[in-house]
This record gives C-alpha cells, sequence and structure tokens, in this order.
C-alpha cells in the first residue's frame, strides 16, 4: 500500500502560468496593467481596481517570514510532525502559504521576519510546488 | 436596521451537551428546536421563517415538519448563526415573516450524520494551502498568531491565561464540560498541538446544539419569557484562506461586523455589561477586544491577564466558559448567543448582575467570517 501523500494541488484555467512556473522553476505573480497592484492567489482581473489587463511576470521568490505554526497534531497525510506551516510576505507584497525548508523546525529557528528565498519541490511531473528556505548571504 | 423592534422570545440547546453518541446531527438540531418551541409556549406550526447552516433549510424543515415562507441556509462557519439573527430581524422587520426558527447542532465529537469536511484540490484552499499540510482547525486558526503577539507585545502567559479565566468562569456552570481550575503553569505545560498553541488553548471538540426563536417586539410582550430585544447587527466576510487575510494584526472582518452592530445600537463600550468572544482559540478574545474598539491591541492581553473578564471583573467575557471550556461542537456561535440571551433574561448560571446590554461576537472559518450582534433587555 501506498505511503499517504500531501495533498496535491489541481490546477484550474486560472491557476495553470503558476503551476506551469513553479514546474519550470519560476514563482509567477500578476500585475494589474491598470493600477500596478500586484497580487495573489491568481486571477484574470485585478482585486484591487477590476481591470481585466493584467500580466503575468516572474517574482524575484524573495521573502520574509511573517507567521507560522508548528503543526504536532493532527498531522495531514504526507507530513512528519513536528512540521512549520508558515506565510511567507514575498518582496514584491503579496504572502503565501508555504512551508520552510533546510531549518530546524523548531522556535528557535524559525524567527519571524527573517529572509527567505524560493525552493522548488516536485511532486509528480505535473505539479511542483513552491517552498521557501532561509535566504542565503 | 431599527433598534429594539425585533425580539428573542425563544431560546434552548440540546437537552443534553457533550458526548450524544444517541443523536444524529439532524435530530440534535430537532431536540434544540423542540427545546425552544416549549420554551417559547409555541407550535412548531407557529413557524414562518426558517433559518439554519452546514444542513440546509430544506433538511431541516422536512424533518421538522415546517413550512416557511422565509428561508435562510447563511452557512461561514461557526458565526452563521449571528447573520441569521441579524437576517431574521430584517425579514421581520419588512413583514417575511413573524416568527424565526434558527437551528444549530453539530454530531462534532460522536460524528453520526455528519458530513465530513472536504476541502476541493481545484479550490484555492486545495490548491494553495492544503499542499502545505494544513489539516483541520488547530494547524490553520492560530497562523497569524505569533505576528499578532510580535507586533502587539502579547506574551504565552498572557495567551496561557485566556484559557485560566475561562475555566474560571466553566467552574460556575453545570453544564459546562471542564470545570476544575487550571494554572497558566497547567495550559503551558499542556500537550502541544500546533505551535505555539497547546491543548488548552484549543476549543472543546462535543456534540450539542441550539436553537432561537425571534419575532416582533411588539408580539414578543405575549411570551412566557422574558423578551430580550435585538439593539445592533452587523457582518462581514473575507477570506476562506486565513494565509490571504489582509493582515495577521487585527481581523478585517470582525473591523466591519463589530463597530457596525455599535454604530447601529447607539451605544459605546462604556454601555457593555456582558460580553461574548467567539473562542475556538485563545488568541480570539485579544482580536476581538482590539478589533471591536475596546481597548488598543496592545493593551488586551494585559487586560486579561490582569483579571478584568474574570467573575467580579469589570467586563465579564464569554460567561459560559466558553469554546475553550463550555463546549465547542465546530460551530460555536450559537451556544455564544444562548449565553448573552440567558444573561439579559437573568438567569445564566454565573448571572452577572444587572446587566443590560450584552455584546456577542461571533468568527467564522479562520477569520473568513464575522457576526456580531447586540442585545439588550430594556427597549
Amino acid at each position: 500500500m501506498a505511503e499517504p501523500a500531501r495533498a496535491k494541488p489541481k490546477p484550474t484555467p486560472e491557476t495553470q502560468h503558476f503551476w506551469d512556473g513553479t514546474k519550470a522553476g519560476e514563482l509567477r505573480l500578476q500585475r494589474c496593467d491598470a493600477c500596478a497592484n500586484v497580487y495573489f492567489p491568481p486571477r484574470p482581473f485585478c482585486p484591487s481596481c477590476a481591470s481585466r489587463k493584467v500580466s503575468v511576470f516572474k517574482a524575484s521568490g524573495k521573502g520574509k517570514l511573517y507567521s507560522y505554526v508548528i503543526n504536532h497534531r493532527p498531522a495531514a497525510p504526507g507530513f512528519t510532525p513536528p512540521y512549520a506551516i508558515a506565510v511567507v510576505e514575498l518582496d514584491e507584497g503579496p504572502r503565501m502559504m508555504s512551508n520552510i525548508i533546510d531549518c530546524p523546525q523548531t522556535p528557535e529557528a524559525l524567527e519571524l521576519d527573517m529572509p527567505l528565498e524560493v525552493a522548488f519541490e516536485a511532486l509528480d511531473d505535473k505539479i511542483t510546488l513552491p517552498l521557501f528556505r532561509p535566504a542565503k548571504g | 436596521m431599527r433598534r429594539n423592534q425585533v425580539a428573542v422570545v425563544g431560546a434552548a440547546e440540546t437537552t443534553e451537551l457533550g458526548v450524544i453518541p444517541n443523536m444524529s446531527q439532524i435530530q440534535l438540531h430537532a431536540d434544540a428546536a423542540l427545546n425552544a418551541i416549549a420554551d417559547a409556549g409555541l407550535k412548531l406550526s407557529d413557524i414562518d421563517g426558517f433559518a439554519t447552516a452546514v444542513e440546509t433549510p430544506q433538511q431541516m424543515a422536512h424533518y421538522l415538519g415546517i413550512t416557511p415562507t422565509w428561508v435562510d441556509g447563511t452557512s461561514v462557519g461557526g458565526c452563521s448563526f449571528m447573520l441569521h439573527v441579524r437576517h431574521a430581524a430584517a425579514a421581520i422587520e419588512a413583514g417575511l415573516c413573524k416568527t424565526v426558527l434558527i437551528t444549530h447542532a453539530e454530531s462534532g465529537k460522536s460524528m453520526i450524520g455528519k458530513q465530513p469536511r472536504f476541502t476541493a484540490p481545484d479550490s484555492l484552499n486545495g490548491q494553495f494551502e492544503s499542499p502545505f499540510g494544513v489539516y483541520g482547525p488547530p494547524s490553520m486558526f492560530p497562523i497569524p498568531v505569533l505576528r499578532f503577539m510580535k507586533t502587539h507585545g502579547i506574551t504565552h502567559e498572557q495567551l496561557a491565561m485566556v484559557a485560566v479565566v475561562q475555566r474560571e468562569w466553566a467552574a460556575k456552570n453545570p453544564r459546562a464540560t471542564m470545570k476544575d481550575p487550571i494554572t497558566v503553569a497547567d495550559v503551558l505545560n499542556s500537550r502541544m498541538i500546533a505551535y505555539p498553541f497547546r491543548l488548552l488553548q484549543c476549543c472543546l471538540v462535543t456534540d450539542g446544539g441550539g436553537a432561537l426563536i425571534l419575532t416582533s417586539a411588539d408580539r414578543a410582550k405575549d411570551f412566557p419569557q422574558k423578551p430580550v430585544y435585538i439593539l445592533g447587527t452587523g457582518e462581514s466576510v473575507e477570506t476562506p484562506m486565513v494565509s490571504q487575510m489582509k493582515t495577521f494584526d487585527s481581523s478585517r472582518a470582525f473591523k466591519v461586523a463589530g463597530p457596525l452592530a455599535f454604530k447601529e445600537a447607539g451605544i459605546t463600550h462604556k454601555d457593555v455589561d456582558h460580553l461574548m468572544i467567539y473562542d475556538a482559540f485563545a488568541h480570539l478574545p485579544l482580536y476581538g477586544l482590539g478589533d471591536l474598539g475596546f481597548m488598543p491591541h496592545e493593551e488586551t492581553g494585559k487586560f486579561i491577564a490582569d483579571g478584568n473578564t474574570r467573575p467580579g471583573g469589570k467586563l465579564p467575557l464569554n460567561t459560559n466558559g466558553g469554546g475553550l471550556s463550555y463546549m465547542h461542537s465546530g460551530m460555536y456561535g450559537m451556544y455564544a448567543l444562548q449565553e448573552s440571551v440567558r444573561q439579559m433574561r437573568g438567569i445564566a448560571p454565573a448571572q452577572v448582575p444587572n446587566a443590560k446590554i450584552s455584546v456577542c461576537h461571533g468568527v467564522g472559518g479562520m477569520f473568513a467570517a464575522s457576526g456580531t450582534i447586540i442585545f439588550t433587555n430594556e427597549k
């Protein structure tokens, strides 16, 4: 019997560019051509001004640790507790949920506002997740 | 909405609370509904308006055998019932119905006749939160709290005191699930659930239900119970994704719903005799005290730690023991409303002497939604 796997996202037409991006090693965000608002999660209009003229661009992949929990129980399928569930504030402004890798999953190691950089982890040949690690340098 | 035009004339919880393995979820609804009908001295056939959440209005109307001319299936999580009260009051004022029944019940512990929660993998939550290991409310609701603590200078000990003080209230309540006194050390040494929160800072998981009956204020005096009037109401929603809240320093939904209710009621914070703030987890009363405007967020931790919300304190808060100690079937808002009604009737187990105004503030989802109801027993 297969090990229980972590929940796998299923892209929709509006989010496909994001998941194509992570597979290609890019973190893609959207910017409104009318009001310059940068936003996440993906949608084909600006949630600030409602313009449908929006562009996809490659984000820097840099951000900082905004907040987190270290989950002990119950653990999600595919996760070994304790593991941190983090919210990363990207340099471009939007925040996204992720996990912090290459870092002890402890309150001492996980300092709020620590600089982070994106890392990509393939779940299969279709889906690659954007994770984050402590920024080097 | 105009003040004091609609009143609660029936209010009851399920006959039992806690672990109820001999009743399905819809039967828990019915048990609460029949108790509320009896409380109001009515027959089910008197009900012409009906609201409920999770279970559909058609499901419960069929099961109860009622034929409503107004229904509301607003289902935005645990504060759905605050929104039902607000919508019902508007509907009664508009003449769409005369006598509204609102039911909640959940087989949260025994899971009998309750559909499991499911997050579709192509939903926004399924794509952008589930893959990172969120798994039920304890792994999601506390996600903002470390940022809140850092911004506002709140300590772990202060967050532990929320649970300690609410247990003091629960000790006075024979129907509370947990009544034994606890200390800050007990809280901080209890089992880790999702850092920074430990077991005693997370809500209980129980079975139960509750129901309310509302009618116009001019009819309310003909009912057997002391009428409890609706003085002010507010509601809002923000996002189903906790990661996408505008800020973790406060709740936008709270900051919209709460002040709306205060404005409609025409009261100031000094007028509040009794306060309920839905406490699925220990940080919620701190968000609520700040977002509803009782004090700056920075002062909320100290305010509770100093004993201002405990029995005998100047702002009695969560006087049934709250979701942390009284009961929590999954959508606790109904029990907060029930306690506000008991306090306004003057029959609460831990009655606040001479309480005339009660503020009841609810949350839905993980800060996804909010509803605030302000009650009074004076017209």
